[in-house]
């Protein structure tokens, strides 16, 4: 579904993403962590249209995407959420969902004041959509708030929510479960695994969290100073030497050395 | 009559009448900052392009400058709106790709360049004369009855502007452009061309603000580089519009009132102050106004009338 080759970017004297290629397989949950600083956020927005690479290219589902716009990708079937989550503040939940669909006749100015009964009438249907999305997240209740007024763990579900309102191929998650309490993240795993197995989501998910990641993801992929370490089963990883001391934890001998 | 009275209404119809105009300069800069959050510090500019293309237009031929081309009135005004969108775009096209406060800067140049070329090439608009025979309609009909017409032709060019921006802001147009002004990157990833929106925003206000411009050549029968200072007109729509309520085309239209009515009462206030302090007052005004606008915004940190959520439009 995504395919990265030789992607380098470099900010100042800093290579963020070093020379990185690897795939996404369409229908997969693939899973990519790797230490604070590994190039993974800075490859997400390379992906996703928000950032240039220096040298390298994208591919998503076979079609050469590198340097599109974000819009564009969009367009193409690639929905993402950010890091830290990214809402309309000043907006309502509801309206944060019904912003999502795209081609929206009434987007254009002249329908809205000539042909107001066509838009009012796409918007009923989006509208539906929209509940229907905050009701299987579980956040109807607050779908008449100021997004800005959210919790965080709340904003990353109206994020979720925004990318299943227009039916992507492709799903990046950008550390979904940060700041988000357990029993809703594990609501968060069941509903992503829901996405995957009825509906044929791809999805790309940055995580820390390594029991989220072995629920989910296969396969894993390792990054490090701006490459890929290695791919594999969590398994594989979780028993690979080179991962443990660069990011799993257990590097102690040569911290002592050193 | 008596003349005290008579005076009082004229006087109450003159108040309403630059109401009228910068309501509809409010409506202009909302579509651009209440809705897309445009930083455009050059009203004056699109401002000055509509009132001068009124007066060249309308004006009976003169050999002092171009034209005038003695249009009727009413012919001139979306002439004068084509003009400034047309000068908006470029500009637009651009800048817009510059944030917030660059785009400030840059619209701030533009519009200082527009007044310029307007004040100095004689041939052009009578330099620093300006055009002093610009046609108002319904004057045929008298005083006071001209005025009061006119006063009708203001606020209904006001009330169809309100109720287009209206349909604007609670459409999913107003809806994109929100949540670009509320997030850029997260509109760009939900599929959202922000540049076509800004741009968008940006031509459709600036042709708002041409219209204002119009109006206000037509009702002073008169435009000159005096006319376009930037006090007078980016200054105090931002005043109105900050104060009244930005993202609330009702509350640009009460910032628009509230505003002028001080304005103008500080006028007749000052002219009763002596002779050493009349020099002064311009400045004492534009003070009064700073004043009035740090203590709005201390009790009303969004304005009179706070932007609202939009109703829902499907039934």
């Amino acid at each position: 579904m995504i395919t990265v080759e030789n992607i380098v970017r470099r900010f100042g004297g800093i290579r963020a993403v070093d020379g990185c290629s690897l795939s996404v397989a369409q229908g997969s949950i693939t899973g990519l962590i790797g230490p604070n600083g590994a190039g993974k956020s800075t490859l997400f927005n390379i992906i996703a249209g928000l950032l240039r690479p220096d040298a390298g290219t994208i591919k998503l589902a076979g079609e050469d995407v590198t340097g599109w716009p974000a819009h564009r990708l969009f367009g193409k079937g690639l929905a993402r959420t950010f890091q830290i989550a990214h809402e309309f503040g000043r907006m309502t939940v509801l309206e944060n969902l019904m912003a999502v669909p795209g081609g929206q006749s009434g987007e254009s100015i002249i329908n809205a004041w000539l042909r107001w009964s066509a838009v009012r009438a796409e918007e009923a249907k989006i509208r539906g959509r929209a509940e229907e999305v905050l009701s299987q997240l579980r956040i109807d209740h607050v779908k008449h708030e100021l997004a800005g007024n959210l919790s965080g763990g709340q904003k990353k579900l109206v994020e979720l929510a925004r990318t299943m309102m227009w039916q992507p191929k492709v799903v990046l998650l950008d550390e979904i479960g940060a700041g988000v309490n357990r029993a809703l993240l594990s609501d968060i795993a069941g509903e992503i695994e829901r996405l995957n197995r009825d509906h044929g989501y791809t999805f790309f998910v940055i995580e820390h969290d390594m029991d989220l990641i072995a629920r989910l993801c296969s396969p894993v992929i390792v990054m490090a100073e701006g490459r890929v370490l290695m791919q594999g089963s969590m398994q594989e990883i979780r028993q690979n030497a080179e991962v443990i001391e660069a990011y799993l934890g257990g590097g102690k001998v040569r911290h002592g050395a050193a | 009559m008596d003349m005290q009275l008579f005076g009082l209404i004229m006087y109450a119809i003159s108040l309403a009448t630059m109401f009228g105009i910068y309501g509809v300069l409010c409506l202009g800069l909302n579509l651009q900052w209440g809705f897309a959050g445009l930083f455009n510090a050059g009203i004056a500019g699109f401002f000055a392009v509509g009132a001068y293309a009124t007066a060249i237009l309308t004006s009976p031929e003169s050999p002092n400058y171009l034209g005038g081309f003695g249009w009727p009135p009413l012919l001139a005004l979306p002439i004068a709106m084509l003009l400034s969108g047309l000068i908006a775009w470029p500009v637009g096209r651009i800048c817009l790709g510059l944030k917030g406060d660059y785009l400030a800067m840059a619209t701030i140049g533009i519009s200082e360049i527009i007044r310029l070329i307007l004040k100095n090439e004689d041939w052009l608009a009578n330099g620093t004369m300006g055009i002093s025979t610009v046609p108002r309609p319904f004057e045929s009909l008298g005083q006071p009855w001209g005025n009061v017409a006119f006063l009708g032709f203001v606020l209904l060019v006001m009330a169809i502007l309100y109720l287009a921006a209206e349909r604007a802001w609670i459409s999913p147009w107003g809806r994109a452009m929100r949540a670009i002004r509320d997030n850029e990157l997260a509109a760009a990833a939900i599929g959202k061309d922000v540049v076509r929106f800004r741009l968008e925003a940006f031509v459709i206000g600036s042709m708002v603000m041409g219209l204002g411009g119009a109006l206000s050549a037509m009702y002073f029968k008169f435009i000159g580089s005096s006319a376009t200072e930037p006090l007078l007109t980016t200054f105090l729509v931002w005043v109105m519009l900050i104060i009244g309520g930005s993202g609330n085309n009702r509350g640009a239209m009460v910032g628009a009132g509230l505003v002028w009515l001080i304005w103008s009462g500080t006028e007749l206030l000052t002219n009763r102050l002596p002779a050493e302090w009349i020099t002064r007052s311009s400045y004492m005004r534009a003070l009064l106004i700073g004043i009035l606008l740090i203590v709005v915004l201390q009790r009303f940190a969004k304005g009179v009338l706070p932007e609202k959520p939009p109703r829902r439009i499907d039934g």
